[in-house]
Formats: C-alpha cells, structure tokens, sequence
C-alpha cells in the first residue's frame, strides 16, 4: 500500500476537487460528438462527454443503455460510426486496443486461467518489455496493494471470487495506465464484499491519483464511489453531475426516478414568480409551494419530486391553509430495521411513499396500519421538474 | 437408512459393473485368445497351430502340459527378423508425420469454424461430418483415380500447364500421408473445435486490453489453452493411423512398409496365425504408452478444472 501520508496529503485536494466547474480545464477524455451504430439499432446517439484527469466518473443506466459500448470504444474494442474519441489530445479513432494507455477491469474478470496470480499481473509488462527485475518488483507491488502477497503462484481456479475480483484489478494497474476502466467490477460479489470493496476502490484512486471511469447499472455504487454520475439511457446521456446533485436535484423524471425511491407527483404551474412557484395537483389538499429557480409559466405541466426521507408523517392534520399536504391512510408498512417506509393511500388512489427513521426502538408503533395520516414537507424540500 | 445406503451401492456396481462386463466380453477376452494363440506354435491343420485345448480328451495333466508348451518363441522371430522392426518404425513414422500434417491442416479449420457467425457454425459442423455418410472404402478408393498417374490431378496441373510430366505419388508414402490426412481429418477437427469453441474471447480482449497483439495473442492465449483439443485430437489420429491397412493397401503400393499389413499378410499370405497374433499384441504393447499418457494427460486437466 502506498503510505497513508500520500492520502492525506490529498484529502482537501478531493475536498474542493471539481475541475468541470473550470473553464479553462483541459478535459483527460473526451468524447465529441460520438455516434454508434449496429446495423439500424443506434446504441450511442451523437455524445459529447468530457471526464477530468483524476476524476472518478461513473456511466450509470440500465442494460442496453449504451454506457458499456461507450467504455468499450475508449478501451478500442468498438469503433465509434461518427464522431471522435480524445485522450490526453489524441484522437484515439482507429488506434488499436493494444496500443492505447487505457487498460480495462473487465466484469467477467477474464483472468487467463493457465497463467499464475504472478503472471496474469506481469502480462501487461512483459508486453511491454519491461525488465524482469522491474517486472518482478512491479508485481510484487501490486500484490501488496490488493492484499494478495502470498497468493501469487496461485492459478485462478483456486482463489475465491472476491480474490479474483482483486487479481483483476491488479492486472489492470500494472502498466499504470492514464484511465483505468472498470467494467461493473462488483457485480460478482455479494452485497458486504461489494460494499467494502467501493470504499477500497475509492481510496485505491485518490492514493494512485489516477482516472477510474466505472461501468455500473447499481445507482448505490456509483453514488458512492464517483465524483460525478452519468445516467444514461437509450444511448443518450440524460444528467451529468455529482452525486449529490443527482440525487437533489435530477433533471427529469427519468433521472429522479431511477436515483434512490422518489414520489412523483403530477401538478399545474398556478403561479410563478421566479423565486417560489405554486402549483396545483389532484393529489393534494390545498397548493403545493416550491422554491425553485426553474422557469417556468402558468399553465405548464409540471411534476414534483419528493424523496420518501423528506416526507414528515403525522396522525394530526397540519393547520388549515398550509401549503404541501397529502392526506390518506398507512396502506403497508415496510419495517428495515433501521428505518420504516410508510406507503400512504391517497384519497384519490394514489400511493405515496413516507420514510420513518427508527431512532427510537419501536416496542410499539405510533402509527399503524390503516390510521389516517397527514403527509407534509418544506418548499425547499420538493424538486420541480418540467420534463 | 441403512437400506438406502444399500440399494445406492447395488446402483454404484450396475454403473461400474456395465462397461466393465462389456469391456471383458469385448475386449479382454478376444485380447486373451489372441494372446494365447501368440504362444502357440504354427503348424499346417485347421486352425493352423497348436496346443488346441479339449479339457474333456486331453484331462488335467494333458491341458497343463500343452500350456506347458507355451514360449515366447514367435516374439523372439518378431525380433530376429528385422521386417517386423522396420514395419513397427515405419508405421509410428507414417502415424507422427501424418498426425503433424493433420494438426497442421486442422487446426485453421477448427479456429475457423470456432470464430464463424453462431449461426453458420452447425452447418460447418456438418460439412466435415458429412464424409461420414460415404462408405471409407470407396472414399480411398477414389483418391486412387485423383492421384494415378492419368489421374484428375495430375491431368488437371498439366492442363494448366504448371507440370509436364505427371506426378509421382501414387504409390508412395505421399500417397499414404494424403489419404491419412483426408480420412482422419474429422477426428483432429472436431476435438480441436470443441476446445477452441469453448474458448471466451474476453480473454483476447483483455490480452489486446494489456498490450498483446493478435498474432502474439494467439500463441500466449488461444494455443495454450487449446493443448487438451490438441492431445485429444492427436491421439485420435495417431493411435489408429499407426495400425492403419487399407489406406497403405490401396495407396501406398508394395514399397510403403506399414504394421497393419504386414500383419494382413501374416495372416491370410502366409497363414502365421501365431506369429501374427505376436505382432498385433506387441502393436497394442506399443500403443499402450501414447494411450497411459493421454489419460494421464487428462486426468491432470480433469483435477485442474475442479
């Protein structure tokens, strides 16, 4: 491992790490304009994406969305049908895989079976013709950074998953590549390893200084472990931003809906004064108020989005006159321990969720199956979506 | 319980039992009459040699004193004679060379059908099955009109005009390594398919992902892991090529010294029915060490597939 000083050191560097706000930054990658076809089906619809040296950039989106045809044409095993692929300034259109300074973690781990742990990890350096004793000390490094000293004579047939997902990874590193791509890297693993290993990886990146770009369909491992989040879907990138910002404030349904759980509730812009904006919906009680910046004008559809955890639950009805009210009763109850989810019948029918946090352990339940609730929340709490 | 146990270990000796009691009946027991009659001693009767065992005429003591005269006398001639020598050589010769030409020929063909469209890889299958359908015989015969002097070959360079004289291979050991290669093609094509077939290409694109060009991929990825198509298709051609006789009979003229018919010869030319019982025991002695190291071979690629 390399020494923790180097970590630390880069700690507040990550802190305030965000060179997408830059202007004047030079994107490491950047797709232009990209377009993939196969046959008639279009897999990458006219892309333009940049990703920043030392970023850790998640493509997110469920399968078929195109997020792992646009890894693969930075790795070289696909051509882009229009459109560029620059690294580092180089257009890398038409430079073969085996010539690019990208190496790739791929999902199936593809470790060459009649090889050691040793020398899986040397053969991008003997490619490379690195000298042996360089070569031999390069492998034990990356050994070590894995936790895998003592497995390297091993084949990969003897190692568990987990370790294997480690040897892969080593693998990938060896050569110290410009961009280390990683192929939905746990999605071999169970939920604790992989949970464990997103952290790993994390630090893996700020200690190496490198440039990770991840393939994943789990929005949990991408919120987790990235510095901005692509969601893609149909080819088409629908919001690039952190995850932070993914989560408070998507763009569109699409993204709202497919980060975390999200109520989504269809209303009518009543008033707008740039600041605040009043809607109307048949889902609620009285208006609903949200302090938002989006334009928007009297008339227009509009949704709101409001995630279960900003949902306060109440057996009492609020004050007459409040704003951001839904009324119904506790439908079913999701108990998960540490917290509860309420789902709330409306009165027209609808289903909305509440999340309880259990501070408390809940020898008895203040709120039970089929008592009629109050559900309320801040202007500032909802999003408004016009899309 | 205990009944369970029981009926289970009934189940296990039928399973065992099955192809043990086919591979005596089958095998070892013709293997024991051949054997016997390679101790015996020829003669001129019907069957031409002797002891010929009568339990019932000859008593006890008569049976054990013709066992008695058992000797390993005709493996002895097998070795004074160097035409049996030369004929064991040769064939081994004949097998190695064809089986090396086989694997040459084979091995594209098999990389080929294993990297085709999925959909056109059954038909290709059935393409190099599909000789099969045809009687061998005839097949081999028909090489003979290909390769005779006035043959479809040689008429066909010499109307292009690329030779004069026609060729010189019928007849020959050249002829004997072309219908080899030709008959057993299937048998290195279809081990060799089913190991490349097998083989996941994202290990290519990894070794392509770390530097390695195709070609030097191929060598450090696909042929490595094609060995076990490779032995298995190797010892499918090699074992039966060594005792092939109707390949050398029809194409290979009386030059071209092969065990399979020098032991044909043996036996119906000169009616040596012991001494050819020696050859063909010693033929399968000399087999025996390709078979133990292939299974060998593959008990070691069974234990590291667990």
């Amino acid at each position: 491992m390399p020494p923790a000083p180097a970590k630390a050191a880069l700690g507040p560097v990550r802190r305030a790490f965000s060179p997408w706000n830059d202007p004047d930054a030079v994107p490491l990658i950047r797709f232009e304009n990209v377009t993939k076809k196969y046959g008639d089906f279009t897999a990458i619809d006219n892309l333009t994406l940049n990703i920043y040296e030392r970023e850790f950039f998640a493509l997110l989106g469920p399968s078929g969305c195109g997020k792992t045809t646009l890894m693969r044409m930075l790795a070289g095993f696909d051509e882009p049908t229009e459109g560029r692929v620059i690294l580092a300034g180089q257009d890398l259109v038409g430079v073969p895989p085996y010539r690019r300074p990208v190496n790739m973690m791929f999902q199936s781990y593809a470790l060459f079976p009649h090889m050691s742990v040793a020398d899986n990890i040397a053969f991008g350096l003997k490619q490379a013709n690195v000298p042996r004793a360089e070569r031999d000390e390069r492998v034990k490094e990356m050994l070590r950074l894995v936790k895998l000293e003592k497995f390297g004579a091993r084949k990969p047939h003897q190692l568990s998953g987990g370790q294997r997902q480690r040897v892969a990874l080593a693998r990938s590193l060896a050569l110290k590549p410009k961009v280390l791509l990683l192929d939905e890297p746990l999605g071999a693993l169970d939920k604790k390893l992989r949970e464990e290993t997103q952290f790993e990886l994390t630090d893996l990146q700020v200690t190496l200084g490198m440039t990770f770009l991840i393939v994943t369909h789990d929005q949990e491992e991408a919120m987790t472990v990235a510095d901005r989040i692509a969601v893609m879907n149909q080819g088409e990138i629908i919001q690039v931003a952190t995850p932070g910002e993914i989560y408070e404030q998507p763009s569109s349904r699409y993204v709202a809906d497919f980060i975390g759980d999200v109520n989504i509730i269809p209303a009518k812009v009543a008033e707008a004064d740039g600041q605040a904006i009043r809607l109307a919906s048949a889902w609620t009680e009285g208006p609903i108020e949200i302090a938002t910046s989006v334009p928007t004008s009297p008339g227009a559809d509009a949704w709101v989005a409001l995630r279960p955890e900003k949902v306060k639950i109440a057996l009492q009805p609020p004050a007459p006159g409040t704003a951001n009210v839904l009324a119904g009763e506790v439908w079913d109850i999701g108990y998960l321990g540490d917290l509860s989810i309420y789902r709330v019948k409306l009165s027209s029918g609808e289903i909305v969720k509440a999340q309880v946090s259990n501070a408390t352990r809940l020898v008895e339940r203040p709120i039970t199956w089929e008592d009629k609730v109050w559900l309320t929340w801040a202007p500032e709490q909802a999003v408004l979506l016009t899309n | 319980m205990a009944k369970r146990a029981g009926d289970r270990s009934w189940q296990r000796a039928i399973e065992i039992g099955l192809p043990f009691l086919w591979l005596i009946v089958l095998f070892l027991v013709p293997f024991l009459i051949v054997f016997k009659i390679s101790l015996s001693t020829a003669t001129i009767a019907q069957p031409p040699y002797v002891p010929t065992f009568d339990l019932l005429a000859d008593g006890l003591s008569g049976t054990l004193d013709k066992i008695r005269s058992f000797s390993l006398e005709n493996y002895a001639f097998l070795f004074d004679d160097s035409l049996y020598i030369n004929s064991y050589l040769s064939s081994l010769r004949i097998a190695a060379i064809s089986t090396a030409l086989l694997l040459l020929v084979g091995y594209p063909i098999a990389y080929g059908m294993a990297r085709a469209p999925k959909s056109i890889r059954p038909m290709l299958l059935m393409m190099v099955i599909l000789p099969f359908w045809t009687s061998f015989l005839i097949r081999v015969y028909a090489w003979i009109g290909i390769l005779k002097p006035e043959g479809l070959l040689s008429g066909f360079l010499i109307w292009l005009g690329i030779i004069n004289e026609p060729l010189v291979i019928m007849n020959t050991e050249k002829a004997v390594f072309i219908g080899i290669v030709y008959s057993y093609l299937p048998f290195m094509v279809l081990p060799l398919y089913a190991s490349l077939e097998k083989l996941d290409t994202t290990l290519l694109e990894a070794a392509a992902d770390l530097g390695c060009p195709p070609i030097k991929a191929f060598w450090q990825i696909t042929f490595p892991l094609s060995i076990p198509g490779i032995v298995a298709g190797c010892m499918l051609c090699f074992i039966p090529a060594v005792g092939e006789f109707v390949i050398p009979d029809l194409l290979g003229g009386s030059d071209v010294l092969m065990i399979g018919r020098t032991l044909w010869n043996e036996f119906f030319l000169n009616r040596d029915w012991a001494v050819s019982s020696a050859v063909a025991v010693l033929l399968l002695l000399v087999l025996i060490v390709p078979i133990v190291i292939y299974q060998n071979f593959q008990q070691r690629q069974l234990e590291a597939d667990r």
